[in-house]
Formats: structure tokens, sequence, C-alpha cells
């Protein structure tokens, strides 16, 4: 048989037609369900008088609009309430499993998947939401959808997808102390820039992947489609089993067994290649922020804004003013040192415990700076409960956080959680584009404990230079 | 179902940047609702209006010259992050029936053709070139973009192939229920849960 890579192994497993004019018809393993994106493939059914052909591989959570206060209190914005009964209704009528506001494990969408163990190596999982991407540490093929897809999904549990192109990103090296899995990602996507990955699934691989604990190896994957694949994957290993082992949906006893050893060929044959390669050194990886707005639009923080007249080209030039002008920022000005107004701890790139402990070592003992509104979101309402066990919630809050319920929250601001206009804001979350947490609101992405320092010292700092507590 | 795309003439409105996304096609403060229709009022509404509410005359789709516009005539990536086809649907209900541009983000051209909205790749200075004319023309410009022929033109001398899988094609020409299309055969996916259970 022919060298495969990872991809190619889970593709062919997965292709139950192919169809004459390019495209295959794959199974899906799991679709994971929120309450924005699925309403009109509901309704889609409905009127078709279609089915959910399996509701047992379809599981379904809020998490886009849901308020991050308190939970008790009735959601004040009616068209938010009226979208989360939408899916409820939904849920009830396909007779689909709902983790909903009342449930304690309720939580985003790719922070409960693989929290709850439904996330598994090999399989194809698809979701209405492009950060899908998440699901491919465990060495799943898992990518983002629209609604018309979702709605087919529900029909038919396959996905028409023409079979993309590989590149492998081979990181190799140690990470320095104080630089995350954010900052790798980060420095890929500036690298390759926000579609130099269209067309492709990332493969994820050499040493530093390898030494990646699993949350990590998540916040990487998130981030594929900010360089355009609509996929990124990483060859399960002991570290994958190590997490999934338990879990509450993976499997137990034999079948337990049985799983490990299928998963243990999912790795890419010595031989295969892959349509195209890119290298990075982890060593050499600085904590990344970026300063415009787009992902791509990234520097180390050691770094200073471009100028636009030394662009290459006229089109370059003009969208690096445009973004510098939405920014608020002169070409040269130093990124350590930048004021900020608002800090965001969440997202399902960095929301997870390991995000929250790393965060709160840069914290403890210190305070937020005046004037500096700070939050932390946590990924799931799972990952809030574990906080509060190991107090990292006293922390947080002692330094003058705001500790919230779990939700999508103010990576998109589509609850109450935003930005105000001309507001600097230090964020994990995903997504810099304009107005993306509220309208004209200044993000800036990093890493946890890079926000988290910003937070204190109330201006964007160098975390190599700060004593981390280890909690 | 949709309508089904043959070919359509119409104006062109010229937004050119690069990594249009998403959230700048339809901001998440419209995302609620839970119908496919009521979007394109809301098209692009950060760049359209201005924050007291009135249209910001310097955006390019509020030009005179853009009303009525029905290709969309833009940078690559376009449609780039979130996976939202509240885009599309925002799109085609302002009046889109094609988008010509160098590149596209991988969801968002998957979510055009399943809304007949055809996602025209031209080479990049071939988009250059229809710049160059549509800024010519003062903004009075018109393009033909031929779905059968898989071409786009001018009429006055601009001609050019675009490539568009056979599948996607077909659907677009149609105005195909993919849905319908799979079940068709639906005895494929019965086979491969046999064999998926037996595993």
């Amino acid at each position: 048989m022919m060298p495969r890579t990872l991809f190619e192994k889970v593709w062919d497993a997965h292709v139950v037609h192919q169809f004459a004019e390019g495209p295959a018809l794959l199974y899906v393993d799991l679709q994971l369900v929120h309450e924005v994106t699925s309403p009109q493939a509901f309704e889609g059914l409905r009127q078709a008088g279609r089915r959910v052909r399996r509701p047992d591989l379809t599981v379904a959570t809020v998490d886009h609009n849901v308020p991050t206060g308190d939970r008790a209190s009735p959601i004040a914005d009616p068209v938010a309430a009226r979208q989360l009964d939408a899916l409820a209704g939904n849920a009830r009528e396909f007779g689909i499993e709902l983790f909903d506001l009342r449930s304690p494990q309720q939580g985003i969408v790719h922070v409960i998947g693989p929290e709850l163990g439904l996330t598994q190596p090999g399989m194809v999982i698809v979701c209405g939401d492009s950060h899908t991407a998440t699901h491919g540490a465990f060495g799943a093929l898992a990518l983002g959808i629209g609604t018309s897809e979702v709605e087919h999904v529900l029909a038919t549990q396959c996905l028409v997808w023409s079979k993309p192109r590989t590149m492998e990103a081979r990181v190799t090296g140690r990470l320095a102390r104080g630089v995350t899995a954010k900052d790798l990602i980060l420095a890929l996507i500036g690298r390759i820039g926000t579609a130099g990955a269209a067309g492709h699934v990332i493969e994820y691989a050499g040493d530093a992947i390898r030494a990646l604990s699993m949350e990590a190896r998540m916040t990487v994957c998130n981030m594929s489609i900010e360089a355009g694949a609509r996929a990124g994957m990483i060859a399960p290993d002991e570290t994958t089993f190590a997490y999934l082992a338990g879990r509450p949906r993976a499997p137990r006893g034999a079948a337990w067994a049985r799983a490990v050893e299928r998963w243990r060929q999912l790795r890419t044959d010595s031989g295969a290649t892959y349509d195209r390669r890119v290298e990075l050194d982890a060593a050499a990886v600085a904590p990344h922020v970026t300063w415009g707005t787009t992902p791509g639009m990234v520097a180390a923080v050691t770094d200073r804004v471009p100028d636009p007249a030394d662009c290459a080209s006229e089109a370059e030039r003009q969208a690096v003013a445009r973004a510098l002008e939405y920014m608020g920022l002169a070409p040269g000005t130093p990124l350590a040192g930048l004021p900020i107004d608002r800090v965001f701890l969440g997202s399902c790139t960095n929301a997870r415990i390991e995000d929250l402990r790393a965060a709160a070592g840069a914290v403890r003992g210190r305070r937020v700076a005046a004037g500096v509104r700070a939050m932390v979101v946590p990924g799931s309402q799972q990952v809030k409960a574990q906080a509060e066990r190991e107090g990292l919630d006293r922390v947080f809050r002692e330094a003058g956080f705001e500790w919230r319920n779990a939700g999508c929250s103010m990576c998109l601001g589509m609850n109450a959680d935003v930005l105000q206009s001309g507001e600097r804001c230090a964020s994990t979350s995903n997504r810099n584009f304009e107005g993306r947490q509220g309208r004209g609101g200044r993000t800036h992405l990093m890493s946890p404990p890079m926000a988290a320092a910003a937070a204190v010292a109330g201006r964007l700092v160098d975390v190599r230079d700060w004593e981390l507590a280890t909690l | 179902m949709n309508e089904p795309f043959l070919r359509h003439t119409g104006r062109v409105a010229a937004l050119p940047r690069a990594d249009v996304d998403t959230d700048q096609i339809i901001p998440k403060q419209f995302l609620k609702r839970v119908e496919r229709s009521g979007f394109g009022p809301a098209l692009f509404h950060d760049w359209r209006f201005r924050p007291d509410g009135n249209l910001n005359l310097d955006f390019e789709l509020n030009r005179p010259a853009a009303q009525g516009a029905s290709i969309l005539l833009t940078g690559a990536n376009f449609g780039c992050g979130s996976s939202r086809e509240h885009a599309v649907w925002a799109l085609r209900e302002y009046g889109f029936r094609a988008i010509v541009a160098p590149s596209f983000a991988d969801i968002f051209f998957a979510n055009c053709c399943q809304n007949g909205v055809v996602p025209a790749r031209l080479l990049e200075q071939e988009v250059a070139e229809l710049f160059r004319r549509h800024a010519a023309a003062g903004g009075d410009y018109r393009l033909t973009v031929d779905l059968e022929q898989q071409r786009v033109s001018d009429g006055l001398g601009f001609s050019t192939a675009f490539a568009l899988e056979p599948y996607r094609r077909e659907m677009l020409l149609r105005g195909l229920d993919e849905i319908g299309r799979t079940l068709l055969v639906a005895d494929r996916i019965e086979a491969y849960e046999r064999g998926r259970e037996a595993l």
C-alpha cells in the first residue's frame, strides 16, 4: 500500500461515495450543534419533512449568545432568548442531546467535546463553526461548515467535500519559558498569512508539537482557520490517550484497548508526501501580539508596529494603513508599553484549565491596573468548577478580575460582553477583525499569560520578564 | 432549492480590498435571527452606516453608481473568518448574484454554492484589470458571468474563463437541492453504516 498521511487515512476511512464530478460523500461520526448556526437547518428539515438521520451522533450546546453573568435571572435579550428556545425545541423535536444553560456540562462547543470524551482520534467531526478545527488536536478530521451543510449532515450524516490538499507544519525545538502554543500558532499565521493554508488541511508535526499538552495542541489546531485551513490535525499519541482515558464518553474496558490499538495506526507513514511543507523553530518564537485587523498582522512583543511606507506592494500598503487607522496606532510604535483598557481571558482558543492556570500565575499576588476592566470567562462550566476547586477564581477575583460563567462571550461579542468604541483590549481569543469584539473596539490577540500580565501592568508587556507563579 | 443560474449580466460594485471577513459582511449583532431572511439590510452594516445610523457615503457600496449592483468585484481571500452562512444570505438578499475575486475562503466558497451565488475566481491581474475598467467607467460598469460557458466578460473586450468544479457548477446551473442529490445514494450510506457498526 502507498504510504499515506494522517489526513489521507482518516479521509479514506470515511468515503461513502465518490462523485464522478469531483467531491466525495464523507461519513460524519459526530456533529456538534449550537444555537446560532442551526435554527435555519432544523427549519429546512421541517419544511422538507425530513428527520435527523443519527441523533445519536449529534450533540448540542448553547455558547455563542449566552450571557456570562448571573444564570439565575432570565435572559435580557429577547432575540437571543428566542434563539436559545429554538435550539431547545429543536433538540426535543429531533431527539438530540442538549447541554443547556442549566447543565453543569454546558460550555463552548469546542471545549466540551474534548472534555466529555466525545472527540476521539480518527473521527470526522463537523460543526457550524469555523473553530471546529480545534478537535483536530486528537487526530480527528474536524472542520467548520455552513448552515446548509449542517442541514445536509443532519439529514444524511454525510458531508460533500472535495478532497483538500495537505500541508505539513513541522515545529522543532523547545519553547522558551513564558512562550505558549498561542505564540506558536500566531507566529505560523504571521509567516504564511491568513490565506496561507487555504484549500489545505494542516498536519502539525515535529518534536515541539509532541511536547505540547492536549490543551496546548487544541490551541494550535483551533487557529488553523486563521491561516485559511478548514482543518488542522495532530497525530494521536500517549498524551492523547492519557487525556481521553476515563472521560465520560470515551470507550471503556475491552473497547478502550481496541480503540487505542486502532488509534495508534493514525500517523503519517514514512515516505508519505504533503503538497506543501513549512517549518518553524519553536526556540526562536517570542511572545506574539497582533497589531492589526487580521490574525496575520502579528509581531513579536519586542517589535514595533510596521510602517506602511515599508510595504512591498501598494495593496499591502493600503491594507496596513487602513488597519493602523482603525487600531489607532502610529507606525513604529513599540508594541510593549501600549496602554490597554480591557482584558478578555476566554474563548475556544484559550479558556481551558491550563490557560487559566498560566494566566493566574501572572496575576497571583498582584492587582489589575487602575482603569483596566478585566474578565475571565471559562470555556465550560466544568473548567469553571475545576478552577474554583484549585482556588484560581480567588486569585483572579482578589486581583480585580470579573469571574464569569462559560460561553463565547467577548470573543465575538454576541452577548452583552462587548468593547466600547476606541477601547483597546488584550484578548486571548482568535480574531482581531474590525468590530469583532464590539464596534470600534481594538483587539490585540495574545496568550493567556501575556493578557494577564497586561491586565496587571495596564499595558502590553513581555511576559518573559515577569516572575510567574506556578499554580 | 435555489433559482438556477445560467448567466447573469449586472452592474458591478467594486470593493478593492483583500481579506474581507464575514464579520464585516454581516456583523454578529445580526446573527440572532432564526430565519434565513432579513439579513440584507444589515449587509456590511458597520461599513455602510456610521455609528449615528446615517449612511457612510465614503463606503463603496453607497456610491450612486453602485446602486442596484448585482455583481461584487473584490480582493483576495474574500469571506475569510467565521463560517456564518448569514454572510451569503445577506449578500444574496441585498441583490448580489455573483462575486468576482482572485480567491475566496473555503467555507464561504461552499456557502455561496449552496445559495445560488456564483463565486468566480479570476487571476489577480485579471481582477486588477477589472478594477481599472470599473474606475475608468466612473463606476458605471457591467459584467456578464456566464456559468454555462464559465466566462466573465464585459462586452467591451474583456473576456476570460473561470474554473468551477463540475459538481458545484451543476448544482448552481440547476438550482439543485444537495440533500436530495445525496439521498439518491442512500443505499451507500446504509452500507457504510453497517460496516461502521461492525467495527
